[in-house]
Order: C-alpha cells, then sequence, then structure tokens
C-alpha cells in the first residue's frame, strides 16, 4: 500500500548514492525520473488493480484511497516535469545537483503523504517535511543574494504559520482528546460539548497554516518575494506541489473532522477566498516581473480554487458540479498550465538571463513555437474555453450557482476579467511588440521541449477532451463526501 | 448516419489552420492558396445547407448530437434553421473574400495571419450552428482570442490599446452570460438551447430571470453593440486591419444579435417583454444606438471610423426590431395583426443582420482599397475622386446607396421591415428611429460622397496630405472581392425572398412558440 511512496524514498537514496560513485552527474536528473516513473506506476497499479483499504492504515496515520492517490499523481508528474525542466537550469548555476533532485524526490513524497494523512500528527510531521525540504530548494543556490534571501522569508513566514497550525492542532486535540480526523469528528458530533467554543479559533489557527502552503490572503506574502528569488524551477513546484499539497490537506481535514463546523469554515473560507482572488489580480496588474506576476497569479487562482471547496455541497451532491470535483480539476488543469508558463519562463531565462515582462517583446517572431506555447498557457489562466482553465473555471463557478452563493461567482468573474488584462499584457509583449533590433531565437534545451510539449498538449487535452479526468477526479471525490 | 456537413462546415478552417502550420514560413504563397481553397469547402456547403433549409426554414436541419462531457450533460449538438443558415453563408462568403483581399494586401507574417483567420472562421461557424450552451460558449470565446490577435499584430497605429479593449470588454460580457448559462443549467437540467428555451427557465421568479436575463443580455448587447456597450466599437473597428474590420462588422456583431434571437428570445419572452414594453430599456437603447450613431457618424473625419460608428446605427435597427418582437407578446390587441407584425419586425431585424454584414463587409474593404493608396482614411485630404477613380466611384456609391437604403438594394428591405413591424407594436419608438434613416442619408451623402468623390479633383492637397501617394483605380483583385457583395446586395434588393422566405418560417415558428 506504501510502495510508491517507499520507492520515492529508495528514488531519492539511490540518487545520492549515484552521486558517490558516478562521475557523470548528467545522468542524475534522469534516474530521479526514473524513480517517479516507478512510482507513478506504482501508483496507478494501486488505483486501477487493488481493492483499496477502507480504513486508514499504520494505526489510523495514513489512508490509502482514491483521494490519496490522486494527489500522489499530481505529485509525481510535478516532480516529473519540474525534474526535466531544471536539468539544463541547474546544471549552469550549481555543481551540488545530487542533492537538489534527491531532496525534490523528498518534496514530492511528502505531498504525497500531506495528501493522506488521517492524524493530526501524521499531517503536521508531512507538512513540515515539504515545508523543509521546500526552504532549502529556495535557496539553493547559495552565492544569489536573491535565492538566499527568499529562502530566509519564505523560512520565516513558514515557521510562524506551522507554530499558529500546531497551536491550533493542540486545541483541538484539547477539545476533542483525539488527534485522528475521525475520532475528532466522532467527537464534536457526540452531545456533550462545553468547549465546542474552542473549536473556532482552533479552525482560524489551522486554516492559517494551510493558508500558507496554498497562499491564501492573508498568508501569502511571502510568496511574491519566494517565487521571485527561488530557481525558477522550484517556483514552478512551489506554484503547484506546494499548492496541490495545502489544497490536499485542506479539502481533507474540514470535510471528514470538522464536517458539522461547516457553517464556520465556509463562512471563513468565502471571506479568504474573495480577498485572494481580488488582492492577487489586483497586486498582479502592476507587476514587471514575471516570475512575480506568476506568483500573483497564482494567489488569485488560489482564490478561484477555494470557491470549489467553500461550495462543497453537503448531501445535494446529486448535481454534477460538486465543488470538491472543481478543487480537483481546477488542480490538474492548473498543473500542467502554470508548469507550462514556467517552463517558458525558464526557456526564456536561460537564453536571456531576464525575468523582465518587456523583454519577451518580439518573442512572436524570433521564437514562434514558444509565444505560441506561452500564449496557450496563459489563455488557460485567464480561462478561455478550449483550455483546461475554462474547464476548472467552469467547474468551481457552477458549484457556486449551484449552492447558489451568487455573490462569490459574481467576484470570481470579475476577477477574471481583471487577470485577463495582465495575462494579455505579456501577450501584448510577446506577439504586438517589436524587440529592440532582430532577437536570436531562442533555443531551448531537448528536455525543454518535451517538457513544454507535455503541458501543452497535457493543457489542450483537459480543455477539450475532459471526461476522462472528470472521472478521475469522482473517484477520488466520492470516498470523501459519500 | 448522414453527412455531418455542420461539422464538415465548422473544422475545415481547423484542418486548414493546421495544414498552414506544417507549410513551411518562407513558402507564402502556398499558405495563401491552400487558405483560399479551404474557405471554398465551407462556402459551397454552405449553399447547399442554405439550399435545403429553404425547403423548411422552421425546423433544426442538419441536426447532430453526440456526447462531449457526459457527467456534464455537455453534447456536441449542431443544427440549422432558417434563421442561422444565411448567417452561416454570410460567415462562409465574408471569410472566403477576406482571404482572397488578404492575398494580395497581407505581406507581414502571412503565416500566422492566415492561421489565426482560419480559427476565426471556425469559431464563428461553431456559434452559428452550436445547439448546445457550452458548445456555443466555446466557439463565442475562441472567436474571441485570433480577433485579438488580428487587430494587435497587423492593425493600425493604436492597435494595442484597440485590441486589449476589445478582448476585456467581449471578456466581461461573456463570462456574465456564462454565469447566466449555469444558472439555466441548473434550473432547467439541460445545456441544450432549445430545451432549456422550451422550458422557460425561473418563468414564475421574475426577479431570478432577469437576473439571468441581463447576464445574457450583457454578453450580446457588448458583441451588438448596443448603447452605452458600443465603445470598444470604434476602436476596434478603425484600428483592425481591412480584412478584420470586414469580419467584426460583418459578422461578429451579428453574433450578438443571433444571441438575441436564438437564446434570449425564446428563452425570457416575459423578461423581455417587460424590458421591451412596460419598462421599455432596450428599445430606448435601440433608438439611442441609432439616433446618437448616425450623428456621431456625421461628426467624423476618419472614414473608417465613421463606417464603423454607422455600424452602431445599423445594428441599432436590430435591436429594434427584436424589441418590437418582444413587446408585442405582452400587447393587447388584435392578436393575428400584432404577430404579423412581430413576425414583420423579427424578419426585419434578421435581414438586416444579413445585409448589414454585406454590405458594412464592402464598405469596409472600400475603404482598406483607398487607404492602400493614400496611407491616410481623412476626409479632408480627399475630394474630387469620382473623376479619377471612376470604378472605385461607381462601386462606393452602390455600396453606400444601399447602406442608406435605397429602395432597389438590399438595405432597404430591412429598414423597412423594422420600422413596418414597429410601428404598429411600440410606434413611438419607431418615430424617434427613424430620425436615424435621415442621418444616415446625410453622412453617406455628405461626409463620403461628397466630400470624397465630388468637386474638383486638387492634385496639390492630394499630394500634401498622401505624400505623392499614387492614385490608380481598383485593380483586378479588388474588384473580384467587391462583385460578389455588389451582386447581392442587388439581388436581396431586387428579390428580397431568397433571404426572407427562410428568416420568415423561423421567425413565423419561433413566435407563434411563444
Amino acid at each position: 500500500m506504501l510502495l510508491p511512496q517507499l520507492l520515492l524514498v529508495l528514488g531519492a537514496f539511490v540518487v545520492f548514492g549515484a552521486d558517490l560513485i558516478w562521475r557523470d552527474r548528467n545522468w542524475l536528473p534522469y534516474l530521479a525520473l526514473l524513480g517517479l516513473a516507478v512510482a507513478l506506476g506504482a501508483t496507478l497499479y494501486l488505483l486501477l488493480g487493488v481493492d483499496l483499504p477502507g480504513e486508514p492504515i499504520l494505526g489510523g496515520m495514513l489512508a490509502v484511497d482514491s483521494f490519496a492517490l490522486f494527489f500522489q499523481i499530481v505529485a509525481v508528474l510535478t516532480g516529473g516535469l519540474v525534474i526535466l525542466s531544471a536539468v539544463d537550469y541547474m546544471q549552469e548555476r550549481t555543481p551540488y545537483r545530487a542533492e537538489f533532485y534527491s531532496l525534490l524526490l523528498i518534496a514530492c513524497l511528502a505531498i504525497t503523504l500531506v495528501a493522506a494523512g488521517t492524524d493530526l500528527v501524521m499531517i503536521y510531521i508531512a507538512i513540515e517535511l515539504l515545508s523543509i525540504t521546500s526552504y532549502i530548494l529556495t535557496g539553493y543556490l547559495r552565492e544569489d543574494r536573491k535565492s538566499t534571501e527568499a529562502a530566509i522569508k519564505y523560512f520565516l513566514y513558514g515557521a510562524m504559520a506551522s507554530a499558529a497550525m500546531l497551536y491550533g492542532m493542540s486545541l483541538l486535540y484539547g477539545v476533542t482528546g483525539a488527534t485522528s480526523l475521525g475520532a475528532i469528528a466522532a467527537s464534536l458530533g457526540a452531545a456533550d460539548a462545553s468547549l465546542r467554543w474552542l473549536v473556532f479559533p482552533a479552525l482560524v489557527f489551522v486554516l492559517a497554516g494551510f493558508g500558507f502552503k496554498i497562499a491564501a490572503v492573508p498568508f501569502h506574502q511571502w510568496s511574491p518575494d519566494a517565487y521571485e528569488g527561488a530557481p525558477t524551477p522550484i517556483t514552478a513546484f512551489l506554484s503547484v506541489g506546494s499548492k496541490a499539497a495545502g489544497f490536499a490537506v485542506l479539502v481533507r481535514v474540514l470535510i471528514t473532522a470538522l464536517p458539522d463546523f461547516r457553517l464556520d469554515w465556509v463562512a471563513v473560507l468565502s471571506a479568504i477566498s474573495m480577498a485572494t482572488m481580488t488582492v492577487g489580480n489586483l497586486v498582479a496588474l502592476t507587476q514587471r516581473n514575471i516570475k512575480r506576476m506568476l506568483a500573483y497569479s497564482s494567489i488569485a487562482h488560489a482564490g478561484y480554487i477555494l470557491i470549489g471547496l467553500v461550495c462543497w455541497d453537503l448531501g445535494r451532491s446529486a448535481g454534477r458540479f460538486t465543488g470538491i470535483n472543481g478543487v480537483l480539476i481546477y488542480l490538474l488543469a492548473y498543473l500542467f498550465t502554470n508548469l507550462g508558463a514556467f517552463v517558458v519562463v525558464i526557456a526564456f531565462e536561460q537564453a536571456t538571463g531576464s525575468n523582465r515582462i518587456e523583454d519577451y517583446a518580439g518573442l512572436a517572431r524570433s521564437s514562434p513555437a514558444l509565444a505560441g506555447a506561452m500564449l496557450v498557457f496563459l489563455f488557460s489562466l485567464t480561462g478561455i474555453p478550449g483550455t483546461g482553465g475554462f474547464i476548472g473555471k467552469l467547474f468551481v463557478f457552477g458549484a457556486a450557482i449551484q449552492v447558489q452563493f451568487y455573490a462569490l461567482a459574481i467576484v470570481g468573474i470579475i476577477n477574471s476579467v481583471i487577470a485577463a488584462f495582465y495575462y494579455l499584457n505579456v501577450v501584448r509583449y510577446m506577439f504586438f511588440e517589436t524587440g529592440p533590433g532582430e532577437a536570436p531565437a531562442l533555443n531551448p534545451s531537448p528536455a525543454l521541449k518535451v517538457t513544454l510539449a507535455v503541458t501543452t498538449v497535457m493543457t489542450l487535452v483537459v480543455g477539450l477532451y475532459v471526461q476522462p479526468f472528470i472521472e478521475l477526479v469522482q473517484g477520488a471525490a466520492r470516498l470523501l463526501s459519500g | 448516419m448522414n453527412f455531418p456537413i455542420l461539422s464538415v462546415i465548422t473544422f475545415t478552417p481547423l484542418v486548414g489552420a493546421v495544414l498552414v502550420l506544417l507549410i513551411p514560413r518562407k513558402n507564402e504563397d502556398a499558405i495563401r492558396r491552400l487558405s483560399i481553397i479551404v474557405s471554398f469547402v465551407p462556402l459551397i456547403l454552405a449553399f447547399i445547407v442554405y439550399a435545403t433549409v429553404w425547403r423548411n426554414p422552421g425546423e433544426m436541419h442538419f441536426v447532430e448530437e453526440y456526447h462531449w462531457i457526459p457527467t456534464l450533460d455537455v453534447y456536441y449538438r449542431m443544427g440549422v434553421d432558417g434563421i442561422s443558415a444565411p448567417m452561416v453563408l454570410l460567415t462562409a462568403l465574408l471569410s472566403t473574400l477576406s482571404f482572397f483581399y488578404s492575398a494580395f494586401t497581407i505581406k507581414d507574417r502571412v503565416k500566422e495571419y492566415y492561421f489565426l483567420f482560419l480559427l476565426l472562421e471556425m469559431g464563428m461557424f461553431g456559434v452559428f450552428v452550436s445547439l448546445d450552451f457550452i458548445f456555443f460558449y466555446v466557439f463565442w470565446e475562441i472567436g474571441l482570442v485570433p480577433m485579438y490577435l488580428l487587430i494587435g499584430v497587423w492593425g493600425g497605429e493604436r492597435r494595442i490599446y484597440a485590441a486589449i479593449k476589445f478582448f476585456l470588454y467581449t471578456l466581461a460580457g461573456s463570462v456574465a452570460m456564462l454565469l447566466a448559462i449555469l444558472g439555466v443549467y441548473f434550473q432547467t437540467g439541460t445545456f441544450s438551447i432549445l430545451e432549456a428555451a422550451a422550458a422557460h427557465p425561473f418563468a414564475g421568479n421574475f426577479p431570478l430571470a432577469a437576473l439571468a436575463f441581463w447576464g445574457f443580455f450583457l454578453g450580446f448587447a457588448i458583441k451588438v453593440p448596443s448603447f452605452p456597450f458600443h465603445t470598444w466599437l470604434p476602436d476596434a473597428h478603425t484600428e483592425a486591419p481591412t480584412c478584420g474590420s470586414v469580419i467584426l462588422a460583418g459578422v461578429l456583431l451579428k453574433l450578438g444579435a443571433y444571441g438575441f434571437i436564438r437564446i434570449v428570445l425564446p428563452m425570457f419572452p416575459q423578461v423581455f417583454s417587460w424590458y421591451a414594453y412596460n419598462v421599455p430599456i432596450i428599445p430606448i437603447l435601440a433608438v439611442i444606438s441609432i439616433v446618437y450613431g448616425a450623428l456621431v457618424c456625421m461628426a467624423q473625419w476618419d472614414l473608417k471610423r465613421l463606417i464603423a460608428y454607422s455600424s452602431v446605427s445599423h445594428m441599432g435597427y436590430v435591436m429594434l426590431g427584436l424589441s418590437a418582437a418582444a413587446a408585442s407578446l405582452v400587447q393587447r390587441g388584435d392578436p393575428e395583426g400584432l404577430l404579423t407584425s412581430a413576425v414583420m419586425a423579427l424578419n426585419g431585424a434578421s435581414l438586416q443582420m444579413f445585409t448589414h454584414g454585406i454590405i458594412t463587409g464592402g464598405l469596409f474593404f472600400l475603404v482598406g482599397i483607398i487607404y492602400e493608396r493614400a496611407h491616410t482614411r481623412d476626409l479632408k485630404a480627399f475630394g474630387g475622386l469620382a473623376s479619377k477613380v471612376p470604378y472605385y466611384y461607381g462601386i462606393m456609391m452602390v455600396t453606400g446607396f444601399a447602406s442608406l437604403g435605397l429602395p432597389g438594394l438590399a438595405g432597404f428591405w430591412s429598414e423597412l421591415f423594422v420600422f413596418r413591424g414597429t410601428f404598429y407594436i411600440i410606434p413611438i419608438f419607431a418615430c424617434i428611429g427613424v430620425a436615424g434613416v435621415v442621418f444616415t442619408a446625410a453622412y453617406i451623402l455628405w461626409k463620403i460622397v461628397q466630400y470624397v468623390f465630388l468637386g474638383e479633383f486638387d492634385q496639390a492637397k492630394w499630394d500634401q496630405a498622401t505624400h505623392h501617394a499614387k492614385l490608380t483605380d481598383m485593380t483586378w483583385w479588388e474588384k473580384v472581392t467587391m462583385w460578389p457583395l455588389v451582386a447581392v446586395m442587388v439581388l436581396v434588393g431586387f428579390y428580397p425572398t431568397i433571404v426572407v422566405a427562410l428568416l420568415n418560417g423561423a421567425n413565423t415558428a419561433l413566435l407563434k412558440g411563444l
């Protein structure tokens, strides 16, 4: 049952070990990819070929359910695409690459554990594992002052957030006397509850920790700096993998442990959702660095995804736009789209050393394929039909209309229009402006080309032939709502 | 299983676009030829569709229905009736002519240009043949992207501003429509346009129905565009490349009007008639569009901007006809007469969509033709061109007269029908709207005919304004582009039944169903 996780650990150690005995380090990333591929195989085997245990395993610590397996797939895909996009980037910047790839594998492992955790202790440890590997990866380029600064900021905010989260968890434990999510729900459901009033503060503290991971307002301040300073492949990883882990744990904890306090967390989260969308989009408007712009855009997307969670439909799940499906399908579409956008950023940074949006001027003329792919990603982020981003938005807005949260839906669509402006600003530079003189054609490395091809095709596939993905997320979400 | 003619019409341009991508960039002539040849496929099929629908325009023909996203009830549904068939034909005709004309005028980034234009053509066909909301919405928005890029890359001086304005306005409207679509879905349980319309969602709940109505209204009225949502139009039309303007004015504006006829009127008859008669917001906006649009035209000195504003004015007739048809539903009086007038008004509105597409498409081609020579569109720079370019003068006269509604040309009938229907139902608005016809004649005769063509040709002024541009009459390809449009104007002018028969059948069926 834990085969994928074990394989990831094994992969991490093999990469370490190979570094010691092998001179030629250029093969390390592919070794790590092999580890991920095997883990993906094991996950698919569990998903399709095995009767999953109904109960959490390891003394109630971890669930091996389709929800957890879905996030294993997300984690492994993210890891794989990030490694592919990092091959050349890291080769030029640091000699210590084995640790980088092993840490990435461990970060993927951490995501799978976060998504599977059914006990507060397990969840806390898994989140910490993810955070600590992320801090190191963010500051991986020691010579680069921005990278170091980003890591410090990320770490300080992260430490605060995790302290708050731990405090909230301890309050929950104090009220219920249990750390397992199921037991907490049972205990809160029981009639006697003189301490029930403590649940709300506990909820707020726990949400601070999770909100930090998904970069929701007001716990988002770390992300623009961390995103800008981190090595770009790690930025991509943080914006997709880390965020997915945050949503996994948010969904599982709120729905399995605190269903009775639904009104409380729906109220808090809808406020957070609106604030996150609006702040993220408005601040993104003024950004001139593409990594910072994507950071704020990623904050805004957390807001859209939260709509799905807020509009989780208790009891009335006869409808087809259930919010949790929306969360998962949005994450899936966002994975390919955002990773793809970052791959273009990496390719551009590799060739020109710049991350300024102005410098993208004339890209459509010099490298039409790269600009075309970026166009697809930007329109997917905007939510134009034909791309995955539209399907995600369709689901979450559909969920909002279904449960009649019209205000959320309206704030959401207004934000989509605002967001179009800054995404199109990049399109404008790439296609409408001409650069100073004849820009040389960028020639991305083969690994980047593969990543780009995969992400572009998948962004379009999720947009045009979404049915199999819907079935996948329905399987994943059924367990939680049932 | 029958031959999926609508799918072939819709997706042939997509196939063409992919083929264009495969041709090497250097091989520009091959790209041009391929695109033109590809565009003939939907054109020929559109004639077949038109002829088939002719027999029974009140029904859906060539219906195709497949699962697309079964979990969400989203289907791949297509069909055409008497309202959409002329629109499909219009789209095919204007696209083919645009491809042909662009082959001689577009020299920069030819590959991208044709790729985007083919995608745009697919999007337009898709909107007119879709019978499923999500499917409709997908095409609706997909068409937005290539037009945005066409304006931004190949447009005039202020193209960047115009492109983003166009995109944001339309996007704002469409997302509002998306929410309305979702609302209707949860009310009726289907994304099928026809079934949802038949179910009259929110029939007992006026506030919610009004909310959904305004959602759709925003989406379509921005596209039409109706005053006060029209401000994107002059910028987009003026800055777009010639063929971009032709398609914008000729087809894209009709998408909005088509949405009103296909979706809003059948689905929300009560709300629509409320806002058309009891609280007549929509006819008020329509007459403001007509009169204000025409007055603004008279104040323009940029020929292209003038024609852009004339679209605002002319699309106002469509909205007026629609309002009259809706208002007839709540009016008391002779039901027979009301129905006849409502059908008449709706026929006028939908005929105006067709004729305005042909006429304004032609006008934008003509502006492009003079701009190619003079590199200016300033009316003050022209004068006395009639003697220099008589052929161009002749074509412009015919098109201009068609635009101002001269009997014997296409524009006359649509205006006649609109006003004939409207006078019976909401006479006050017909009276105000008629003023627009007068102003239209004024700006066409005074601004275009007089300033551009009449008087003495002043060589010195011309040289100064155009930096010694050479003034030649129309070339053969320009004539080939214009002649089909002129032929349609004359044909519809003398024998309107050729279009009206289709529209009348479909509109009668539609209004009887309410």
